[in-house]
């Protein structure tokens, strides 16, 4: 276990040299990182320059949903997000590297590629998401202490569930690569704004269907202690974490057999 | 054994027709690869379909019980939405970097040697890809949105003229932009820099993520007429869901024409620029 460990600590350590060594491009990289999640919450605070409340939620109460969406996503992106590689590893062959190796498969994708510039998204996102949960008036329990603490970790791990879940689409459908964006950066979008801006079957497709509500809405009510317009009590924003790790268990399995259903290239 | 000579005729035809010809010939060039990449096209519709749906309902709530906002009713934003989603692909805000790849393997040295402008045959092979993406990707968004939203449809009997041509003038701008990032390899190794800003102030100025009608008035006009964000992708959306008056729709597309000729002269400035201090690396 201690030799594995060391192993895949001196994979990172070559990704942060290798990464770090020119100092103008990385900068440019960590600058341009935090663009994009800066401009999404740009966008919210835009639409609510012409618009009080968005789908029966005031700003504040809005940028509570926006900073565990935008957090967890950011992070999710650094830790797991290179997974949307896989294709290209697939076709290129360099799966076949990777599977010989004595370390398990999915660890040494993510840290061959773990991407360090991102990390600037990851820390923007915790700032919009801390002053998020100071400035809604949230009335702190120690019940609601521990879920602010919880609630962005159990996002982490869903959003890095879906990584992983649309990437083994790759196994079966080389090229398939705009497919899995529709879920991880439709679902960051979804989980960006209160699910009652969307309807119909939608809603209950991406907020059920996929649990993407389980993210930042529910937790978010249950913080604000706001009673849910769509009638699903309060104590269901702490089945967070209980959902993340469905996701987890259902990720660990897809991954698993997409595996074993690979069959090289052949280049 | 009598001596066999090659010969070719002498045209027969103007200058003009020829060049026509061969830019013909490259648009159906660049259609006929694109039309190849079918899967991908696929997943690129089912991507911007479920876009579609968020940014639609997301705009709708903006919207909400008040019924317009920034000039638009509920049917125009929908029609915005989802004709936006097509044209994302039409024009391709993102994902060109074919042209700097040639610069930094080198690779550019050979469309040098053709006959044909380089800022010539890469429109000309865009414009074909265009043709393929606003049957392949333009379509679909345009006839399943009417299926689940209210969208409103032109009244005007110009509308629908000038919406075209105003697609093809943001095509032919946004070629432009993208081929003026890409050139920027000639100088840098490495674009990645500029490609970034790029994708970023394109997403957000050139109305993907908002009308930018969102926006104070000021900052609106200094947009359109400071930069040619405006000019890609709001100005066609502007005139398709009519939210001007026709005079002013006309201006619109007037100063996108603008933006389209400043930019390809300045592709043509920045090509001549960088072929006199171009040195191909390698063998």
């Amino acid at each position: 276990m201690a030799e594995r460990l060391a192993a895949y600590r001196a994979l990172l350590g070559a990704q942060a040299r290798s990464q770090t060594a020119y100092r103008t491009s990385f900068v440019v990289d960590l600058v341009g990182n935090v663009g994009a999640t800066v401009f999404d919450v740009v966008t919210v605070l835009v639409l609510f320059g012409v618009t009080r409340e968005l789908g029966g939620f005031t700003l504040r109460e809005a940028l509570v949903i926006v900073g565990i969406s935008s957090f967890a996503f950011a992070t999710a992106d650094l830790l797991v997000g290179n997974i949307e590689r896989l294709p290209r590893y697939v076709r290129t062959g360099l799966f076949d590297a990777v599977l010989v190796r004595p370390l398990g498969a999915l660890p040494q994708l993510l840290l061959m590629d773990l991407p360090l510039r991102k990390v600037s998204r990851a820390l923007f996102g915790l700032a919009v998401l801390v002053v998020a949960v100071t400035s809604a008036g949230i009335d702190w329990t120690p019940g609601r202490l521990a879920l602010v603490l919880v609630a962005p970790v159990a996002a982490v791990v869903f959003f890095g569930a879906v990584f992983v879940t649309t990437a083994t689409v790759s196994f079966y459908w080389i090229d398939s690569g705009e497919l899995a964006n529709s879920v991880t950066y439709g679902g960051r979008d979804f989980t960006s704004y209160p699910i009652t801006v969307y309807g119909g079957w939608f809603r209950a497709v991406f907020a059920y269907g996929m649990g993407f509500a389980f993210v930042s809405y529910h937790p978010a009510l249950a913080l604000l202690g706001r009673a849910d317009p769509l009638g699903l009590p309060a104590w269901v924003g702490w089945t967070a974490p209980g959902v993340a790790l469905v996701a987890a268990a259902v990720a660990a399995v897809s991954w698993r057999v997409g595996v074993r259903h690979y069959r090289s290239t052949g280049s | 054994m009598g001596s066999v000579t090659a010969t070719v005729a002498p045209p027969t035809d103007s200058n003009v027709t020829r060049w026509f010809r061969t830019f013909g010939a490259m648009v159906l060039s660049g259609f006929r690869r694109h039309a190849t990449y079918r899967q991908a096209a696929v997943a690129g519709v089912v991507t911007n379909t479920v876009f579609g749906f968020l940014r639609c309902y997301i705009f709708l709530a903006v919207v909400g019980a008040a019924g317009t906002v920034a000039g638009y009713d509920r049917a125009q934003l929908a029609t915005f939405v989802w004709a936006g989603q097509g044209l994302l692909a039409v024009i391709l805000l993102w994902g060109w970097t074919d042209l700097a790849d040639r610069i930094r393997t080198g690779e550019i040295a050979s469309d040098l040697l053709r006959p044909v402008h380089p800022v010539t045959s890469y429109l000309a092979t865009d414009l074909g890809r265009a043709g393929f993406a606003s049957l392949s990707r333009l379509l679909p968004p345009v006839l399943i949105g009417p299926l689940l939203f209210d969208v409103y449809l032109p009244r005007r009997w110009a509308t629908v003229p000038l919406f075209a041509l105003s697609v093809l003038v943001a095509v032919v701008l946004c070629f432009g932009c993208r081929f003026l990032v890409n050139a920027t390899a000639y100088w840098l190794q490495d674009v990645r820099g500029a490609m970034i800003l790029w994708t970023l102030s394109s997403g957000v100025l050139a109305g993907l993520y908002f009308p930018l009608r969102f926006l104070p008035e000021w900052f609106q006009l200094a947009l359109w007429y400071a930069t040619p964000f405006p000019s890609l992708l709001q100005t066609p959306l502007d005139v398709l869901v009519e939210r001007d008056p026709a005079p002013a729709q006309f201006g619109l597309v007037g100063l996108q024409v603008a933006w389209a000729v400043l930019i390809l002269a300045a592709c043509r400035l920045v090509q001549r620029r960088a072929e006199r201090r171009l040195v191909v690396q390698g063998g």
